[in-house]
């Protein structure tokens, strides 16, 4: 069937309006959501194997020619992505039975998360600037209703911010895309990089290139557009939160990884240096406010900002080995960011509060959450059997490889920030003292709880320790985004 | 003090169907000529809005009883279906098909399925227009 590489964005769309109907009934609800992605899953988990049989994957729409109509590309970049989306969106919605509260269920809110996946995948898997936009749209207009939902004060106040950023980022990618029309005539992503390398990237593109950065860096967070994100991801509740960290800003990253694979690969000593240096800032931005905080979730929030200054920096190298890294660490880190905000979730149900001061002791009566948030722990540092260390190595290796001795070393350095960051949690709310805890806590509701989140730890353990049964699709992955030809060949020749 | 809208609620009374029957014409009309459904749903639900203004939210409702929500929900389906056709017959996602039929009435009339398409597009925008209005209204 040529329509299967749609499915992984049909499903959930259809299900998001498939929800919209009998809302009051929260059965209904859960139980077709789950469902949904589970179908989803299947698909997507089908289609990898497929890409990674017969090659990438290519539909134009509506049967035009290649360059004329829409085209939706599944190469082993995106299949991975939509693999891993749909995955982490069924443990978080799993998750969130018990924490999200009845009233927000009952208000479109599992409409809301079908809708994110379907922006979200949709951006994954097009092969076409402008419909790239739109995905963008679909996922942020579904990502304000979750961000507002509940209608708290401190949502209100932030939804406000993200809104406001949000509007003037898009507006300055349809700016982009206008100049990026103007010069060079064609929205399809394999023709614009043919006609770019024919135009050898004169200036103008080069600025195009940096605008781009600009436009993606804003939804990505990177190092001077990040402000943003700590205030707007704190407001929502904890699913919504892991469902934001873990998905939205690696639509940006996917989105500065295409484009300045596929597209500005001529003129590397401007746009990489510069992505490379605008990387180690987001770095050293992340790792400060990853180590002023004790707030539990301001902490995650700023390993976000890390991660995406890592992959940025695997990106920058434009080698196989660091592309192939920073694959790896991007499925990682969406994997890791989600079980994270779930454990921290957890974390606050028990104690009731964010504040780390407040926290102690839990290791006594939690024992089992507590080595697991510690596994969590050292697989986001990235200590060698777990998920977080292949990829970063690789990262490295490119980054030596490119001669970026220094910087390399420094990413290196930086993982002890983020252990320091994270163990800092582990030491203040798992030792010492008994602290403050919740007066009403259920232990069915904390086992629903605990059930998805250790799921989710496994998942990344075996990612890690896996690394080997993972590494093919990878290099595949690698080899797409380190050679634009196989898409473009794939897009405008039909495949082969 | 009660306000005697005798004159407004009488014109509304004709102009709606004026503006609803323009509303189905710029519907239609929108293969050929400028239109199609995102004007025609929107004309359409100004139409709305012209009784919600004449009379109140309440009479409006009872005179149309319709769960703005669902329209929405049923719209896209309706235009996900369309485009879905395509993939049960084995062409890319989206393709759409047309023939010439003889229908009484009108004589030689090409149908096309872009049109159920675009009949989707206008259950959208009216749901999503009404919603919006309705939702504000009934704000106090």
């Amino acid at each position: 069937m040529i329509n299967f590489l749609l499915l992984p964005i049909i499903i959930p769309f259809f299900f998001g309006m498939i929800l919209m109907f009998n809302q009051k009934s929260i059965k209904y609800q859960r139980i077709t959501t789950l469902f949904g992605l589970l179908l989803a899953i299947l698909s997507a988990f089908g289609l990898l194997i497929n890409v990674y049989k017969n090659g990438p994957q290519t539909l134009t729409l509506g049967d035009w020619p290649a360059p004329f109509g829409i085209s939706m590309v599944s190469d082993m970049v995106s299949v991975l992505l939509v693999l891993t989306t749909l995955v982490l969106a069924f443990f978080i919605v799993w998750y969130g039975f018990e924490s999200i509260n009845k009233k927000r269920e009952q208000f479109f809110y599992y409409s809301g998360v079908m809708f994110i996946v379907t922006g979200v995948n949709g951006a994954f898997t097009t092969g076409d600037i402008f419909n790239l936009f739109v995905f963008f749209e679909v996922l942020l207009m579904a990502s304000y209703l979750l961000i507002v939902l509940g209608g708290e004060k401190a949502q209100l106040r932030e939804s406000i911010k993200y809104i406001l950023v949000n509007v003037i980022s898009s507006a300055l990618f349809v700016i982009t895309v206008a100049y990026l029309y103007s010069v060079i005539g064609t929205l399809n992503m394999a023709d614009i990089s043919v006609k770019i390398a024919e135009f050898n990237q004169p200036g103008i593109i080069t600025v195009i290139a940096v605008l781009f950065l600009l436009v993606f860096g804003m939804k990505a967070a990177i190092f001077p557009l990040y402000f943003w994100l700590p205030g707007a991801y704190a407001a929502p509740p904890i699913p919504v939160l892991a469902l934001f960290g873990a998905l939205l800003t690696k639509v940006g990253i996917y989105a500065i990884m295409r484009t300045y694979t596929l597209f500005f690969t001529h003129d590397i000593a401007f746009t990489h240096d510069l992505l490379l240096i605008l990387a180690v800032m987001t770095v050293i931005a992340g790792g400060i406010g990853a180590l002023a905080h004790f707030d539990v979730k301001q902490i995650i929030i700023y390993n976000i900002v890390i991660a995406v200054g890592v992959i940025l920096f695997g990106v920058a190298q434009m080698n196989e080995a660091a592309l192939e890294g920073a694959m790896l660490y991007l499925v990682h880190d969406m994997i890791i960011k989600a079980a994270l905000f779930m454990l921290i979730g957890i974390v606050i149900y028990i104690t009731g509060t964010s504040n780390l001061r407040k926290m102690g002791g839990l290791m006594k009566h939690y024992p089992a959450l507590g080595w697991f948030f510690f596994i969590a722990a050292l697989g986001l540092t990235g200590v060698p059997p777990l998920s977080g260390f292949i990829g970063k190595l690789l990262i490295i290796q490119g980054g030596f490889e490119a001669g970026n001795i220094w910087t390399s070393i420094f990413i290196l350095a930086s993982s002890l920030v983020v252990l320091l960051s994270v163990i800092r949690i582990f030491i203040y709310a798992f030792w010492g003292e008994q602290g403050q805890l919740s007066s009403d806590i259920n232990k069915t509701t904390y086992n629903r709880l605990f059930f998805p989140t250790i799921l989710l730890v496994l998942v990344s353990v075996a990612y890690g320790v896996g690394t080997e049964f993972i590494l093919p699709f990878m290099d595949e992955a690698a080899k797409v985004l380190s050679d634009p030809s196989i898409y473009t060949d794939a897009v405008l020749k039909g495949g082969e | 003090m009660k306000v005697n809208n005798v004159i407004l609620q009488f014109t509304t009374k004709i102009v709606f169907f004026i503006i609803f029957f323009f509303a189905v014409h710029i519907f239609f009309a929108g293969h050929y000529t400028p239109g199609g459904g995102f004007v025609g749903g929107l004309v359409t639900a100004s139409a709305i809005v012209l009784l919600l203004v004449a009379f109140d939210l309440k009479t409006v409702r009872s005179l149309l009883p319709i769960n703005y929500i669902y329209m929405v929900a049923i719209g896209l389906l309706i235009a996900l279906g369309t485009a879905a056709i395509a993939m049960f017959l084995d062409e890319p996602f989206f393709t759409h098909f047309f023939d010439y039929f003889y229908l009484p009435l009108f004589g030689k009339t090409s149908l096309h399925t872009a049109a159920l398409f675009d009949f989707g597009v206008y259950l959208v925008v009216v749901g999503v227009t009404m919603t919006i209005i309705q939702t504000i209204g009934e704000d106090e």
